[in-house]
């Protein structure tokens, strides 16, 4: 099978008469890679994924496939495969036919479409009901023929449009190890798209976070994660998400109402606070605080409190779990596993 | 006994109203062909059995009215079914605002009353200065004359057509954006996705709108007596259906004959039945009806 090739995306946008769904997108994939869109539903991801299989022709911009432009050119000069989200299925056609469709456009010959589509069937864990409609298999199965039939054809790029999201919890958790591990054997460049941020993270190379038809950040899992742009991201990326408090930066600490935490070398001005929960303690000395709910998440414990008027969601340890209505002590961590945002959300620290 | 009587229940309804307005026109018709009222006879008819079916068997000209009736039935329908998806098809490519005023634009002919749709044709179809093809063909003739069954089929077609298109274009819509997605990264040319997804996604609205026009068709003559009354000359384009109409309410000869009338509209019950039995057996009834959708208790 034929390695992935970089795509690229310059000043790429899409108008819908007054909607604006992307705007002047610049990205780079690498050859072989597998990178994630994630973003909130309408944010343009689709769209994007779209202009890419040339479905929808940008507003402005390029798309190229290795030094090729393709923006240009009809879908079927474009060598892609794709998986829609409601996996589009021909439904009059078996599951055979659904993964042999674009070999017989191409008019392959019969006995190699047949070699091709049990291989790639056997290889997704179809190969034996291939005689059936797609309205006869479960959804899981649906989504592997939807998978077998983009890749039947030895694309060079891959699009995955939220292919798990209409997957049990169960089926979706191995069927993200399948994908990643078909993705790297194949070598395929490859577009995830997603609103699941678990998914992102745990799949891709690389996650380009959308918000509103913009690009907010394009990184890697661990520096999404570690050093978000913004407080978008930051918001995000995480689950539970990052705890975010309004207030202000005075040099050496933060202020907000009551509430006073002190940093050493921290920035001035007003801002945003950032700190995730998991990195939140209860414990003497802490800020004298209020528990609102207390949510067990099995292996964890999700504590709401409330320090001065300000709401903090803490993840603890399962063996840690305090009453309702009781008095804690919340322990801010060290500078280091803080973020800082100024007042239009821009991250300005730590370095 | 209350497990049969919720089901008969919302039966009711529909079954009075199949009972009131098809068997009893229909029993009544089967007994008036047993008769041989007739203006004539109308004061006291009498039975005559089987008579009138002799008759009509008899009939010289029967061969030749059935013949017009399948030509005109099969013709017209070909021309309804494949223009109306040959519109669906065409509007639904082209953006909405486009496909939009050009399908309100086929449904005029099916808002205005017969009479005055098929004056149109009438003064299209004329001679020159007044009609419009013989103005563009450039040969002065009365179209209606020279070219009685492509007007017949036509002014039906032009109507008729309508109809698939409606249905069809709702059924193109029904089939998810995705899939016309999918036929273009999966390498299908527009024609490529017609052929091999969009036509075999409507064959069942295809089936339905053939069945239900054949129907129509057999039964329907209005725009046939309008145009040409069956002529021009003798029976050339009487169909079954306005024979029925012309023998039992509208005889030239002023003896307008119910009874024999009655049995040419009984045969055509008739023949309607088998169609649709003929029709029922490709649809697969069977299939489609034998699991309910909701539970009734
Ligand atoms: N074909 C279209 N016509 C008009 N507006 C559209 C169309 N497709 C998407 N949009 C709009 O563009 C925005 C982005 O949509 P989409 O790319 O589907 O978002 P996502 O996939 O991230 O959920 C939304 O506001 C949506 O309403
Ligand atoms: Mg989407």
């Amino acid at each position: 099978m034929k390695r992935g090739i970089p795509v690229r995306l310059e000043g790429l946008s899409k108008r819908f008469g007054r909607v604006e769904a992307v705007k002047r997108l610049d990205l780079e994939i690498g050859a072989g890679e597998l990178v994630a869109f994630l973003g909130p539903s309408g944010c343009g991801k689709t769209t994007t994924l779209l202009m890419i299989a040339g479905i929808y022709r940008p507003t402005t911009g390029a798309v190229y496939f290795g030094d090729r432009r393709v923006d240009p050119l009809h879908p079927r000069d474009r060598d892609v495969g794709m998986v829609f989200q409601s996996y589009a299925l021909y439904p009059h056609l078996t599951l055979f036919e659904n993964i042999a469709f674009p070999l017989r456009l191409k008019k392959v010959p019969d006995a190699e479409v047949r070699a091709r589509v049990q291989k790639t069937a056997d290889l997704l864990g179809i190969g034996h009901i291939l005689e059936r409609k797609p309205a006869q298999v479960s959804g899981g199965q649906q989504q592997r023929a939807a998978l077998a039939r983009a890749l039947v054809k030895e694309p060079q790029v891959l699009l995955l449009d939220e292919p798990l999201s209409n997957l049990d919890a169960q089926i979706r958790l191995s069927a993200r190890a399948e994908i990643r591990r078909l993705q790297q054997e194949l070598g395929v460049t490859a577009i995830l798209v997603t609103h699941d941020q678990a998914e992102a993270l745990a799949m891709a190379d690389r996650v380009a976070v959308f918000s509103m038809g913009e690009l907010q950040q394009y990184d890697t899992p661990e520096v999404l994660y570690h050093r978000p742009k913004n407080t978008f991201v930051a918001g995000f990326v995480g689950s539970p998400p990052m705890n975010l408090i309004e207030g202000t930066f005075t040099g050496d600490g933060f202020r907000s109402g009551e509430l006073r935490i002190p940093i050493p070398g921290a920035p001035t001005g007003k801002g945003w606070l950032g700190v995730r929960p998991e990195h939140l303690a209860l414990g003497e000395g802490g800020h004298p605080a209020r528990v609102l709910v207390v949510e067990p998440l099995g292996r964890e414990v999700l504590v709401v409190a409330e320090v001065a008027g300000v709401r903090l969601q803490v993840l603890l340890p399962e063996d840690r779990r305090p009453e309702p209505g009781g008095q804690v002590g919340v322990v801010f961590p060290e500078r280091a596993t803080l973020h800082f945002f100024d007042e239009t959300g821009r991250r300005i620290g730590p370095e | 006994m209350r497990r049969y009587l919720t089901p008969f229940l919302f039966l009711s309804p529909a079954t009075l109203l199949i009972l009131l307005f098809f068997f009893t026109p229909v029993v009544a018709t089967i007994l008036l062909s047993f008769t041989d009222l007739s203006t004539t006879t109308f004061q006291n008819p009498s039975w005559v059995g089987l008579k009138n079916y002799q008759d009509l068997l008899a009939d010289p000209f029967l061969k030749k009215i059935f013949l017009n009736t399948a030509k005109y039935v099969a013709l017209t329908l070909a021309f309804n079914v494949g223009m109306g998806l040959l519109l669906a098809l065409l509007t639904s490519l082209v953006p909405e605002r486009y496909g939009d005023p050009f399908r309100a634009l086929w449904l005029l002919p099916r808002i205005l009353p017969p009479v005055v749709y098929v004056f149109i044709w009438q003064g299209l179809l004329a001679e020159a200065p007044m009609g419009l093809v013989s103005d563009l063909l450039g040969v002065s003739k009365n179209w209606l004359v020279a070219a009685p069954w492509t007007a017949v089929i036509l002014a039906n077609g032009f109507v008729g057509a309508s109809f698939g298109m409606l249905i069809f274009t709702s059924a193109i819509r029904a089939i998810p954006r995705e899939l016309f997605y999918a036929a273009a990264v999966d390498g299908a040319t527009t024609w490529q996705t017609v052929r091999k997804v969009v036509l075999p996604l409507l064959a069942w609205p295809i089936l339905f709108v053939t069945a239900y026009q054949t129907l129509s068709l057999l039964t329907s003559f209005e725009y046939i007596l309008l145009l040409t009354d069956g002529g021009p000359g003798f029976y050339t384009t009487e169909v079954w259906s306005l024979r029925a109409y012309h023998l039992a309410l509208s005889n030239y000869f002023g003896n307008v004959e119910f009874g024999l009338g009655a049995a040419m509209a009984a045969v055509l019950v008739v023949i309607g039945v088998v169609v649709s039995l003929f029709y029922l057996k490709i649809f697969n009834f069977k299939a489609l009806v034998s699991e309910p959708k909701i539970e009734v208790y």
